[in-house]
């Protein structure tokens, strides 16, 4: 037996896959609450209990981990103009499984100072101007940053030609930073590799210790890594394959949870239909995360959108408003038992999540009249082609219907332009796979891949 | 370094316009005397032209309109760009940017009264804009 233990810390749970590389099969599965505050080990232990009940003694050959304890990798990104570099280092911060918190554009003001504060980042992202182009803003910044409270890293991954200044500016103010090439180094092109991999190292070398997990990563085998970039891993393994075992192509994942929604595409999102391109082109790869759509801490803030687009409207107010307290006070409440009357709001809450997440998520198409008739032009991605919808999470896969969550997924008729998937098929990682096959990826990707394939089942 | 003494320019044809030959010309020669380009290409917004403009601090924008609906789709580009902080950006336009034959120095008139410090007649040379750039910032 060669037993890859795959550990997942999450918020609530450390999450444990068994997997046999030699079988090719995940062969146990277990979970125990998370227990940062004291000593993390002691839920992987309770854990490891867990797996060794069911498949007896025996030495694992690796175990590798990833972790969203400790309110996970929070950043908070900033750029210039919204849909240029503001964009491109949201995205960045997403693709290197960051929970961005907030995006800012412009001059940083007094309020959004006093909100970095509140928000207690681990890392900001500091961007602005392309390369040779507007240096005020990414100056101003950095001169605000310097005198913000925090004990936060800063990443300048902006305009070249002002960075060593900022940098200057930021150091004097006593922060600690990373000079990285800008997440847009020209117009409209994208540049986010270099900031995520020094999103990727900093977790690694410094927030890891700081969130109390580095016992833990004395005891793994690899270096622990965000769980939302394990789940970006799987699902880019997933689409484009490994060696001889082929990928199923155009592809995108849901991962459904207390406090956030991220969203993945693996596709290249270019226009089926003859479209223009405007605005910049978005990666193959892309990750969305929405901190103010999930099913437990969030549920406020997702009702309250859903309310603003007209939604819910079939059912009581208040007997939402008792479900939304329930779930206030008791974040792992299921709607079984004695609440089973409220499983048919917590099913549309679900749905709803799915919807606004996707509109955040896919890309637009504008229909154009000119003097030679009509033309369209698209800003984002179009996956309007994608062949699969993966759900993932506890708030899909414990659901009594996930097939009906998921298809809000799906186009229909109400969501205008958007640009989403037409005719997927819809599959469910129904034994929470996802993350742990990220990381087992790092070995053995054609295990990783297999296993995806045969767990994950069409619904 | 690079941006210090160059000019950088944003360029692009404005509207739902597609007339692409030209724009390719005016990159190419404006890339080869020297500028900053950066090229939108054609059916370019007023917002992408301002947030190019934005990021790139440009010192000007050189718009294009051939289709003849030029006039429509340039007003209130100053306005933007004065909203935006591109308080003493040059603005030209070039092209076919009225519909039709009409006189050129009424047309001119219009476009400079609607916030351009210059505008370009159909077929006027490139170099032409580069030496009233040169002029116009002082170089
Ligand atoms: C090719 C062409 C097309 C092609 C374009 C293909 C493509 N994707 O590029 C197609 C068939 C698609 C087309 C469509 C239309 N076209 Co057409 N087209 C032409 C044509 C024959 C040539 C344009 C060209 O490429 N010229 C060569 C380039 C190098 O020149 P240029 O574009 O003028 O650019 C130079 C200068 O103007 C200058 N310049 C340009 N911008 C600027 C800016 C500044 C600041 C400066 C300093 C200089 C400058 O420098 C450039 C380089 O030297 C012209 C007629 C003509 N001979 O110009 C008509 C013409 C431009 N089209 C015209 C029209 C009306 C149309 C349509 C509306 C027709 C219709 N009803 O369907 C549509 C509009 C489609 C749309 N949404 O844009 C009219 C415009 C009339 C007007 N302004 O009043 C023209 C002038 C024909 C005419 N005489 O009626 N067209």
């Amino acid at each position: 037996m060669g037993i890859y233990l795959l550990t997942d810390f999450g918020s609530t749970y450390t999450k444990m896959t068994a997997v046999d590389v030699e079988k090719g099969a995940i062969v146990a599965f277990s979970k125990s609450f998370t227990t940062i505050e004291t000593d993390v080990t002691e839920g992987y232990y309770n854990a490891l209990a867990g797996i060794r009940q069911q498949l007896g003694d025996f030495t694992p050959k690796a175990s590798l981990a990833c972790s969203s304890a400790a309110g996970g990798l929070k950043i908070v990104s900033s750029g210039l103009v919204p849909d240029l570099t503001a964009k491109a280092s949201r995205l960045a911060a997403a693709s290197a499984g960051g929970k961005v918190v907030k995006t800012y554009s412009y001059e940083l003001t007094e309020f959004e100072q006093e909100e970095i504060v509140k928000i207690k980042p681990d890392i900001l992202l500091l961007s602005g101007g392309i390369d040779g182009g507007n240096k005020k803003v990414l100056l101003q910044n950095a001169s605000v940053i310097a005198e913000t409270e925090g004990d936060f890293f800063v990443i300048v991954a902006g305009n070249r030609s002002a960075s060593g200044e900022a940098q200057k500016i930021l150091e004097a103010g006593g922060k600690k930073i990373i000079l990285c090439e800008n997440v847009m180094p020209a117009f409209g092109k994208l540049n986010i590799e270099p900031a995520k991999s020094a999103i990727r190292d900093l977790f690694i070398e410094n927030i890891v210790s700081a969130k109390g997990l580095d016992k833990a990563m004395a005891m793994m085998d690899m270096e622990i890594i965000p769980t939302p970039l394990a789940v970006y891993e799987a699902c880019e393994l997933l689409s484009k394959g490994s060696g001889s075992e082929k990928g199923l192509g155009e592809l995108m994942a849901y991962d459904l949870g207390g406090a956030t929604c991220d969203v993945y595409s693996m596709a290249d999102g270019l226009p089926k239909s003859g479209a223009f391109i405007s605005g910049i082109q978005e990666p193959f790869a892309k990750r969305t995360v929405e901190g103010d759509i999930g099913m437990r801490y969030s549920l406020h803030a997702l009702y309250d959108l859903i309310r603003e687009e007209g939604g819910m409207a079939e059912f009581d107010p208040e007997e939402v408003a008792d479900w939304l307290n329930i779930c206030k006070a008791a974040p792992d409440v299921l709607p079984q038992g004695e609440h089973a009357k409220f499983a048919p709001i917590d099913a549309s809450l679900a749905g709803w999540a799915m919807r606004l997440s996707a509109a955040r998520h896919v890309g637009y198409v504008e229909r154009i009249f000119t003097p030679s008739g009509e033309v369209f032009s698209q800003e984002g991605k179009d996956l309007t082609r994608v062949e699969y919808i993966i759900g993932s999470g506890g708030a899909i896969i414990n659901a009594p219907d996930p097939k009906t969550i998921l298809q809000e997924a799906i186009y229909s008729p109400r969501d205008l332009n958007a640009l989403k998937p037409q005719k997927s098929k819809i599959l469910l990682d129904k034994e929470n796979a996802l993350a742990g096959m990220g990381l087992l990826a790092r070995s053995h990707p054609e295990v990783a891949l297999r296993i995806m394939k045969s767990s994950f089942t069409e619904i | 370094m690079e941006g210090h003494d160059k000019i950088t320019i944003v360029i692009g044809v404005i509207g739902a316009d597609v007339h692409a030959v030209g724009n390719k010309i005016l990159n190419y020669t404006f890339t080869k005397a020297g500028l900053n380009v950066v090229n939108l290409g054609v059916m370019v917004s007023q917002t992408e032209f301002v947030e190019a403009a934005v990021e790139a601090d440009a010192q000007a924008i050189l718009v294009s309109s051939l289709y003849g609906h030029g006039e429509i789709d340039v007003k209130g580009l100053r306005e933007k760009c004065d909203e935006a902080g591109l308080a003493d950006i040059l603005l030209y336009v070039g092209g076919n940017i009225v519909v039709g034959k009409q006189d050129f120095n009424e047309v001119e008139k219009r476009f400079l009264a609607m916030g351009f410090n210059r505008a370009y007649p159909p077929g006027s040379d490139p170099a032409l804009s580069i030496k009233h750039l040169n002029e116009d910032l002082g170089k």
